[in-house]
């Protein structure tokens, strides 16, 4: 069945006209009607999908191959798409209609994509577990009772539900790396700056980076790809033509230095979490890697560090919805104050407005300095922290999460609790370092549990190659969850 | 570490979103929660370190003062909610 194969594969039968991409996006749409209970969609569209699988088919039958023609995939709702809504997975956007396409959006069209729509997210990417869209809880398909993980969840369950066989995600505190971990997928934060942000809804801008969500590093290799490179539109962007990394993953192990830090493999993981993380290492060591014992001694700082830049960061790029010239506008105005307060209190929910005051108070007059300046401090004393660990490895690796995927409504109440479960990926963010979450097993409950390989700023090669050779000797990475 | 219910009103304002007086409690707990959090940042040694504000301290890129873009205010304007003559319409600001 066309939805147990990977991306690459599928790309490869669309070429050898084995398959039509007519064919192929009709499977993916029929998959997509008949598991809406996962409500990974906010968006399906059937006819703009359709036109495009034609004219990849007739691309196709010119022996036109661009490196993904005729492959159906989905973009994360942040990617603005022309034409088509985007909606951030908030009210504050449920009408808008984009009128330009995301760098992104455009690259994978470019690289001969056929869009069938946007997933669901958290709200403008504030969560751990797809809990907090407007338009509802996304599902974990390993068990519909848990979280997909999150901000991705919808991209995550799409991709491991074989909905489509890739998706994008973004990631600014573990938004791509977590929901791989929890749905046993493969996903990549790239290096800050390596995928162009032009299009993509700004939540906090110095650690945001657009990502592929695939089921392998061969996947994640080839979207990434099409995805990376200069983008003149995206001041932030690396003056660096996206690598070949398709063509980088045979690597050697011999000789790799895998570190292990000590403050991620302590007693606040779940033990079969680490249990399944050094069974991959074992693997890693028999393809000839060495473990070297390192330290990353600030990484528990990274959590109060992110919770104060990202917010800080979410006020000012929130600020843009103001009811003026896009987006949700209150029915109740009197005067322009009212229409600010009232279209933004009606258009963002509960975890938005939170982290937009969080915001406010740390960058505001009287605390600047005992928050948002501490805070970029102590993200130095990170990025230090990592080039130190490099000095001693070529690659640090560890469980992606404490946890695997929990009961969806089990940390709602508290945003702390929900928090927590970036302690592995949000310091990634703070320092610009690309991660990888792979799979690696499952938990004694049949859930995934994901490894992290994270590497020095542009290494992406190195994450890729390390993962593919694992997937190579392992399995996990192709199993499907009961009933799909 | 406690914030109060002035204090939450006086960041809503500057953030312009109204918090309605029923959620006012909620809001000032959550955002004590998360201060508390916050508060660790205290034990990690920040003596002599330069604030970091890009992940790879890359300076902003500049360009030729020249003019790229071109009008497009009409497509900008489709998913405008009220707009007039060009104008985005807002409720009146000057008596």
């Amino acid at each position: 069945m066309f939805h147990e194969h990977s991306l690459i594969a599928l790309r490869d039968l669309l070429r050898r006209r084995e398959v039509s991409s007519t064919e192929l996006t009709r499977h993916c749409l029929d998959r997509i009607d008949g598991h809406r209970d996962l409500n990974a969609f906010i968006t399906i569209d059937e006819a703009g999908a359709m036109a495009a699988a034609t004219a990849a088919d007739e691309k196709l039958a010119r022996g036109e191959h661009g490196p993904l023609t005729g492959v159906p995939i989905a973009h994360k709702d942040i990617f603005c798409t022309k034409g088509m809504l985007t909606t951030c997975g908030s009210k504050m956007l449920g009408n808008f209609v984009s009128p330009y396409d995301a760098t992104v959006v455009e690259r994978l069209a470019d690289a001969g994509s056929v869009l069938v729509g946007k997933t669901n997210m958290d709200e403008f990417a504030m969560g751990s577990s797809n809990e907090t869209s407007f338009f509802g809880t996304v599902k974990n398909p390993w068990d519909r009772n848990c979280v997909p993980g999150g901000s991705s969840g919808g991209s995550a369950a799409a991709v491991v539900a074989g909905l489509i066989p890739g998706a994008t995600g973004t990631d600014t505190g573990g938004s791509i790396r977590q929901p791989a971990a929890f749905c046993g997928l493969t996903g990549l934060k790239p290096s800050y700056g390596r995928v162009s942000r032009y299009g993509m809804i700004a939540f906090a801008s110095s650690l945001d980076q657009g990502g592929p969500i695939t089921r392998s590093a061969e996947d994640a290799a080839l979207m990434l790809s099409c995805m990376a490179g200069f983008d003149p539109r995206d001041s932030t962007s690396m003056n660096q033509p996206a690598p070949d990394l398709s063509s980088m993953l045979n690597i050697d192990l011999n000789g790799l230095r895998l570190g292990l830090p000590k403050e991620f493999f302590d007693d606040s993981v779940q033990g079969d979490v680490l249990e399944q993380v050094r069974e991959s290492l074992a693997v890693f060591e028999g393809l000839g890697a060495t473990l070297v014992d390192v330290s990353l001694p600030n990484s528990a700082a990274g959590i109060p560090c992110y919770y104060v830049i990202a917010p800080a960061e979410a006020s000012s790029n929130l600020s843009r919805f103001d009811g003026v010239r896009f987006g949700h506008r209150s029915q109740e105005a009197g005067d322009l104050l009212d229409l600010y307060e009232n279209s933004r209190a009606e258009g963002f929910g509960e975890e938005v407005k939170r982290r937009i005051l969080i915001g406010t108070y740390a960058l505001s007059a009287g605390y600047y300095d005992a928050y948002y300046l501490k805070a970029q401090k102590i993200r130095r004393v990170i990025a230090q922290d990592f080039a130190t660990a490099f000095e001693h490895c070529d690659v640090i690796v560890g469980p992606t999460s404490p946890t695997t995927a929990f009961p969806i409504g089990e940390k709602t109440k508290d945003p702390v609790a929900m928090y927590l479960n970036d302690i592995f990926t949000n310091t990634v963010n703070l320092a610009g370092l690309p991660g990888l979450s792979i799979p690696s097993g499952f938990d004694a409950a049949g859930l995934p549990v994901g490894l992290q390989l994270i590497g020095r700023f542009m290494d992406e090669a190195s994450l890729l190659g390390a993962a593919h050779q694992l997937q190579r000797e392992t399995d996990w990475h192709q199993r499907v969850p009961p009933g799909f | 570490m406690s914030i109060s219910e002035k204090d939450v009103l006086r960041i809503a304002h500057l953030a312009r979103v109204r918090v309605a007086p029923d959620e006012l409690e909620h809001y000032r707990e959550g955002l004590s929660g998360i201060l508390s959090l916050v508060a660790q940042m205290h034990e990690c040694d920040t003596e002599g370190v330069e604030p970091m504000a890009h992940p790879q301290d890359i300076q902003l890129r500049l360009r030729e003062d020249e003019i790229t873009e071109a009008d497009q205010r009409t497509a900008m304007q489709e998913s405008a909610p009220l707009v007039e003559a060009g104008l985005y319409l807002v409720p009146r600001v000057i008596e």
